[in-house]
């Protein structure tokens, strides 16, 4: 076991984990911060993923020791316009179910609204395509993530 | 009604979709595990350079050196990452990678897509099971190796313009030292390494080349 100081959505958080713990649990069970979920642990479905230095990354992929000085940011403390943007559209677009994957989804969207405003369908499939939904949500999902690159041409 | 049917449709795919992953999750597993002992054994080791010696024709021994040093070359370790197509491959099997992720720009994925360093960082993590190194990428497509002959990967090697303007003592470095080179004799738990040693393959491909770097036919 070891300290940690992360730096999550802008705030200090002092974590006692061992250096290979995965950055989820750190986030989840030290500092609290459910939002962000475990899916599978293996990086195949996209439920954990956060952003580091603005980059999203599936968080279960990444141990606490190798985190360093870097920025944390949860769906907790997503912000920003097209963090906005998204929320606004999921929330216009109904496009939960179960909700279980959506703060991945979500996580996921913005990064791709960050680094390209006006994506086509498949700039979002090849985004998105590593969130997996169990409810198959994924129509609603392209169409918010359309509908959030609209609100953001004005 | 509509409803109804919409709610079964949703299960019916939420049903598939956790079965796609389970079974992804179930391949990584296994496909990586030395499912036959005997022929992993065979296959992680390398005959010495100096071994190929006793070759007295010169072309001869530089066709037998390369011949050595393409099993790590066509080990999966390398060639998963060397992919003909946009997709790479993973584990032992070569299946397609999981999730879908594409060549993109310096081989790091779609540009506001899915990129490597999502997943890969930069060492391997055992817990998750994902590889990692600070330069994972997929190779250049003109470096594609997939579905090739040893003899044309060879080729495509020594040629300056696929191989990014390396001359052969270039290649020599880089198959010894190159760190992500490196990676194949350390991938991480549960996944074949390359077979022998950075350092045996790099004696091999430099004997190689010393030997007038000629190419196994075909």
């Amino acid at each position: 076991m070891a300290n940690f100081t992360l730096k999550l959505n802008g705030k200090p958080h002092v974590v006692d984990v061992d250096p290979n713990t995965p950055l989820l649990w750190a986030i989840r069970d030290n500092a609290g911060l459910t939002g962000t979920k475990y899916g599978c642990g293996v990086a195949q479905c996209g439920a954990c993923t956060v952003f580091l230095d603005g980059m999203p990354v599936r968080s279960c992929t990444l141990p606490v020791s190798a985190i360093g000085s870097s920025d944390v940011t949860t769906i907790e403390g997503l912000s920003g316009k097209e963090g906005k943007a998204v929320q606004d559209a999921w929330v216009a677009h109904d496009v939960p179910q179960c909700g279980y994957c959506q703060s991945g989804q979500i996580m996921s969207a913005a990064a791709l609204l960050q680094n390209n405003p006006t994506p086509n369908d498949r700039d979002i499939d090849l985004a998105m395509n590593g969130n997996i939904c169990r409810c198959a949500t994924y129509v609603r999902i392209r169409a918010a993530i359309h509908s959030a690159a609209k609100s953001l041409e004005g | 009604m509509r409803l109804l049917r919409n709610a079964a449709v949703a299960l019916a795919i939420g049903a598939l979709t956790a079965g796609v992953l389970a079974y992804a999750g179930g391949a990584r597993n296994a496909a990586d595990a030395a499912s036959d002992p005997a022929g992993a054994a065979a296959a992680a080791t390398l005959r010495s350079a100096t071994s190929f010696a006793s070759v007295t024709d010169k072309n001869a021994r530089a066709v037998a050196l390369f011949e050595e040093a393409g099993k790590v070359i066509q080990s999966p370790r390398c060639l998963n990452c060397h992919p003909a197509g946009e997709r790479p491959t993973q584990t032992d099997r070569m299946t397609p990678h999981q999730p879908l992720v594409v060549r993109g720009e310096g081989g790091m994925g779609a540009a506001s897509g899915l990129v490597c360093t999502t997943c890969h960082h930069d060492a391997n993590f055992d817990a998750s099971g994902t590889p990692g190194n600070p330069k994972w990428s997929l190779a250049p497509v003109e470096m594609a190796w997939q579905g090739k002959s040893l003899g044309q990967i060879c080729e495509q090697i020594k040629d300056k313009s696929r191989n990014g303007g390396r001359d052969l003592a270039a290649l020599v470095e880089h198959m010894a030292s190159d760190d992500l080179v490196g990676w194949a004799w350390n991938p991480g738990k549960g996944r074949t390494p390359a077979p022998g040693t950075q350092k045996e393959f790099g004696d091999l491909f430099k004997a190689w080349a010393e030997a007038g770097a000629a190419c196994p036919k075909g």
